[in-house]
Order: C-alpha cells, then sequence, then structure tokens
C-alpha cells in the first residue's frame, strides 16, 4: 500500500480509515460537511488529529495520539501537493513562475525549474499563457494552471478538494478530460460530492456520511449498486457500459444506446460508458419509436418514492416519474416496459 | 462620475459640524502657507543651521525606519501568523509608544540606556555613550515610531490570510522560502505604507527626542527641535521650516494611501 490513512478528529466528528494503492485514484464522496476536506487537510499535514496513522509509502507522515512519541511531519517535508477548489495562483508571480514554484522550491534551478513547468503547462494545455498574471487567465485556465503548479512539485500523493466545484460548468468537461490524462498513473485522493467526477476519475471510491465511510468499492459498482442513501440520491446516476460500435454503445447482452460522446471521440470497439440521470428516463409500456430516443426494454424489479416523485428501479436502470404517471400506467414489480431517453440527453464516455 | 449608488441621506445639519471640523485641520495649514516669507524662503531652508538639522533629521529618520523594518517585520508575522499564551497582553504592551506621550518614552529610555540607566553602566564599561548622542535621537525615533509599522503590518498580514503561504508549503516550500518568497511580496504594500508611517513618525520626533537626546546643533537638534528653538530668535525661519515638513507630511499621506488602495 502506498498511502494508509487512519485519523479521528474529534472536534469535527471526523473518524475514517481509507488505503490508496500505487498509482490509483481514491474518490471520497459525500455531502457538505461530511469530513471529506478534513481527511486532506490532515493528509496534507495542516491539521493534527486528536489520534491517527498517517502513512505515506512506508514513511509515517501524522502519528498521533499512540504509545510513543507523536509525530507530525511538516506540510512543506511530505511530499503530498493539495489543490484546492480555487486556484489560489500566487498574484505577483506569472503564469511560468506559478508552476515553477514547486521545483525550485525543492533546489532546481531557476532555468530547469521554469523548463519543468513549461512541460507542464503544455501538458494542462495553457503553454501559450506562460507569461500571463494570473489576474489577466480565466477562471478554468487558473484552474490548469493550478493543476499543472501541482503535479510540478512532482508529489508522492496528490490531494484534490472539489477541484471543479468553483468553476463554470461549460469548462468542467474539458478540465475533467485533462485531470483524467495527468491523473492516470497518479496515487491520488480525490475529494468530490459530483458522481461524475467519481466515475471519470477514480478507480475506487468511498462514500462518506456524517465522518464514517458508509459504502466502498470500485466505482462503478458503487455507483450503480448504492449501499446508502446518500449514494442513491446524489450518485444514483444510469451507467450503461458496453464497447463503442457505429455511433452508439453497444452493450454485452446486446442492448444499444445512443449518445453523445463527452471529450475525445471514441473508435469503434472502445470501451466506453453511457451516462444519463433518473430524470431523463420516461417510461412508457410500449416502444413508442421515433429515431432521436433509445427506447429500453426493461423489467421493472421495485417502485420506491424519491424526493416527491416514484423511482421506477430495474436490475441496473432506474427512471424518476410522477406518482400520477407511475398510477397510470399501473406499474407493478415484475411489469415490463420501456424506458425511453434522448440521445442528447446521454453522456458517453471513455473508459 | 458614473451613477452613483443611491444612499440614505445624511441630515442637512451635519454639516455644520462636519465643515467646521475641516476648517479647523485645514486652515492652520493655511495659515503656515499664507505666513511664509516667500522671498526669503530659499535663504533660510538653506542656512548652515537649518541644512544641519534638516539633514540630521533625514539620516536618523531614514536609519531608524530601517531598524523599524528589521525589527518590526519578524514582530508583525509572529503577532499575526502565531499563537500563544499572553500574546494579547505582549501585543498591547509592545504598541504602548501608539499612547504614550513622547516625553515618557525619552524618560523611559534615559533610565534604560542613560549613564546611571539598565543597560547604561553594561555601555560605559565598553566605553559607548548612548543618552545625548546621534544614536540616541535614532533611538528614541525608532521607540516611537515601531508600534505604526508594526500595526500596518499586522493589519496587511492578517487581511492577506495564510492560504497561499499554505499552498506554497503543500508545494514544498520551506517556511523560510514561504516567507520570502510568498508572505513578503503578497503584503509588500502594507510593509511600505508602514515604513512611510514610520519614517514620517520618526520625522517628527520632539518629546522623547529633547529629553533622551538633548539639543546639540549637528549632533541631537532635529528639525523639529531647530523649529521650536528658532520660533524665539527668527519666527520667519521657524515658519520656513514648518513648511517644509508639512510637504513631507502630504507625500506621506500620499505615499500611505497609494500603499493602501493597491491592496
Amino acid at each position: 500500500m502506498t498511502f494508509r490513512y487512519d485519523a479521528v478528529v474529534a472536534g469535527r466528528g471526523v473518524d475514517l480509515a481509507f488505503d490508496v494503492g500505487p498509482g490509483e485514484t481514491l474518490a471520497l464522496l459525500g455531502p457538505n460537511g461530511a469530513g471529506k476536506s478534513t481527511a486532506l487537510t490532515v493528509a496534507a499535514g495542516l491539521l493534527r488529529p486528536d489520534s491517527g496513522r498517517v502513512v505515506l509509502d512506508g514513511r509515517p507522515l501524522t502519528v498521533t495520539g499512540r504509545a510513543g512519541r507523536d509525530v507530525l511531519v511538516p506540510p512543506h517535508d511530505r511530499q503530498v501537493s493539495l489543490l484546492a477548489q480555487e486556484p489560489l495562483l500566487f498574484p505577483h508571480l506569472s503564469v511560468l513562475d506559478n508552476v515553477a514554484f514547486g521545483p525550485r522550491s525543492r533546489g532546481a534551478s531557476r532555468a530547469g525549474s521554469r523548463a519543468v513547468a513549461r512541460r507542464w503547462l503544455g501538458e494542462v494545455g495553457i503553454e501559450e499563457l506562460a507569461d500571463r498574471r494570473p489576474a489577466r487567465i480565466s477562471g478554468g485556465q487558473a484552474q490548469r494552471a493550478a493543476v499543472a503548479r501541482a503535479l510540478a512539485a512532482d508529489p508522492r500523493l496528490l490531494l484534490l478538494d472539489e477541484p471543479m466545484a468553483a468553476l463554470d460548468v461549460a469548462v468542467t468537461p474539458a478540465l475533467r478530460q485533462t485531470l483524467r490524462r495527468v491523473l492516470a498513473d497518479r496515487t491520488v485522493v480525490l475529494v468530490t460530492h459530483d458522481a461524475l467526477d467519481a466515475l471519470l476519475l477514480a478507480d475506487r471510491v468511498a462514500v462518506i456520511e456524517n465522518g464514517t465511510i458508509v459504502d466502498q468499492g470500485i466505482t462503478s459498482e458503487v455507483l450503480a449498486r448504492p449501499r446508502s442513501r446518500f449514494t442513491a440520491q446524489i450518485a444514483g446516476l444510469n451507467l450503461v457500459t458496453g464497447t463503442w460500435r457505429d455511433h452508439a454503445v453497444l452493450t454485452s447482452a446486446g442492448m444499444r444506446v445512443e449518445g453523445h460522446p463527452t471529450g475525445p471521440p471514441p473508435r469503434d470497439g472502445d470501451p466506453v460508458v453511457a451516462v444519463f440521470p433518473p430524470s431523463a428516463v420516461s417510461v412508457f409500456l410500449d416502444d413508442p419509436g421515433g429515431s432521436p430516443r433509445n427506447a429500453l426494454d426493461v423489467t421493472i424489479t421495485h417502485l420506491e418514492p424519491h424526493g416527491g416523485q416514484i423511482r421506477v428501479r430495474t436490475e441496473s436502470l432506474s427512471a424518476d416519474i410522477t406518482a400520477r404517471a407511475a398510477a397510470e400506467l399501473d406499474l407493478v414489480p415484475g411489469s415490463r416496459a420501456f424506458f425511453v431517453v434522448k440521445a442528447t440527453e446521454i453522456a458517453v464516455y471513455g473508459t | 462620475m458614473a451613477a452613483a449608488p443611491s444612499r440614505v441621506g445624511v441630515p442637512t445639519w451635519i454639516f455644520v459640524p462636519a465643515v467646521a471640523g475641516a476648517v479647523f485641520v485645514l486652515l492652520p495649514l493655511a495659515a503656515i502657507v499664507l505666513r511664509t516669507p516667500w522671498g526669503r524662503f530659499l535663504d533660510l531652508l538653506v542656512s548652515p543651521a537649518s541644512t544641519e538639522a534638516l539633514l540630521l533629521s533625514l539620516r536618523t529618520s531614514g536609519t531608524s525606519t530601517l531598524l523599524c523594518i528589521l525589527f518590526g517585520v519578524p514582530m508583525a508575522v509572529v503577532l499575526a501568523r502565531t499563537s500563544f499564551r499572553g500574546q494579547g497582553i505582549l501585543r498591547s504592551l509592545v504598541l504602548l509608544p501608539l499612547v504614550l506621550p513622547p516625553v515618557v518614552g525619552g524618560i523611559a529610555l534615559l533610565y534604560t540606556f542613560g549613564r546611571r540607566g539598565l543597560l547604561g553602566e553594561a555601555f560605559e564599561v565598553l566605553g559607548v555613550q548612548i543618552a545625548f548622542s546621534t544614536t540616541a535621537v535614532v533611538l528614541a525615533q525608532t521607540f516611537v515610531a515601531l508600534p505604526f509599522l508594526v500595526v500596518s503590518l499586522e493589519g496587511s498580514l492578517r487581511s492577506a490570510g495564510q492560504r497561499y503561504e499554505v499552498v506554497a508549503a503543500t508545494l514544498g516550500a520551506s517556511p523560510t522560502t514561504v516567507f520570502r518568497r510568498v508572505t513578503l511580496p503578497l503584503v509588500l504594500p502594507g510593509l511600505v505604507s508602514g515604513a512611510v508611517l514610520a519614517f514620517a513618525r520618526s520625522l517628527g520626533e520632539f518629546g522623547a527626542t529633547i529629553t533622551f537626546a538633548g539639543s546639540l546643533q549637528g549632533v541631537t537638534r532635529t528639525l523639529p527641535l531647530e523649529i521650536y528653538l528658532r520660533r524665539e530668535t527668527d519666527a520667519q525661519a521657524a515658519v520656513a521650516l514648518s513648511l517644509v515638513l508639512v510637504m513631507v507630511a502630504i507625500l506621506v499621506i500620499g505615499f500611505a494611501r497609494q500603499g493602501r488602495t493597491s491592496l
């Protein structure tokens, strides 16, 4: 195990334990105030837990409340970088010198650290902004620069605290794609309340509620079969995995789902996942036809009230419809029905 | 001017005391300008006693400003960025010279560095006499000016917050690197305006200087002391020299304002 975390912060009622393997990304998913960010501040050495043990690559970083001497390695000596919601670029340095800050602080020469910085700016796609001041670039560009800065410091562990929460929705898909690429082989802990971030960026997810982990496992499995109320509510996305064939997702069961690819277009045969929220699904008893729609032939397994609506569940999918619609359709567990979703409501991602 | 945000009006009568107050502050300044003997202005300024006093003032105030930066920056950082038992009391005591009558400060310095003072004997052994020397002038000015720099910079440090410093630390920067490359550049405007305030306070120092350093021409007689003495013998010269200090004060206010707006 590369990173092992086990700490109690009594004042905030947070008691978490998790491991992250080498090159793995773990998402801490949960509602606001659940204790996700507290875990990051402990891992970064900014908060001393009441008791706990944090170890990175065999090196104890924080050991408190145990027999023997306490260990509290200062933040700068941990090789742990933290990327927050806001980019927090140093306003008095150019974008290039912001990114060069990490290597320069670790003893690289001015020219050497700038060369590293240029490479990372290229990696996140904003090489041309190198000489700008942070005040003169957009929020999305600033967050890209912050990602480059965190990675240029060459951390053994990267902590991401809701890196896309403060950004315009228009720029998040592109940044998400960039993160997917640059985080691929890194050891990362990602805090988010967005199930899509967890799905696309993380290998595993730990769902946190009220300061404890209530559910964890492989991301797609946890999201598809939520065991906690929060996962069900926020992460209850429909995920259809398959391969990309002829501009649609073909599942192993032979189902065909049309959607629009987000990010780099997949090629035929690529493994992909189609993602759509239950609210985008309408339920019909007969196949309504019509070209821009997907009609999925399903068997209802159960019906449950969900936020003023009725959630209609099948083995792997769910739909939210009004109580009146559910009554008119006379749905019961075991009914056959068609889940109909517009292709424009379905996002397709390469996996 | 663009459309101003509409506000709730203030009572009309309030302008009367407000204007009276403003006149009270501005009229004496106008009086100095009006009473300045413009015909002899340059001659008065370049008289040996005046230039000597002016140069001594600039030299000692510059030195004391440097001392304020040297000691005040670390003091402000410790007050703003650490916490320890008794910190509040310590802050109040350190800032005491802000409200202490300068003449009391002079007495206090005399009983610290004077010949029979707390540290006076130690200096005596080393063959150094501080009281009634130019060094004493610098010490008196530093004593009264230091709190200005500390207060100004501590405010800047607090409003700048620690978020950038935290980021810098997680990027691997040691506390010294964080201080040098992040903290100082971020609070530079506050430091500049604090230093300008300290310089102005040093330049105007009178009470502590005359008590602790005396009034020896060329050695401890700074510009305010010179003005006070000249008033008896050559009132016109006193007015001319006063105008110099008024102009310096106006420059200082300009600098301090600039420092604040760029924050």
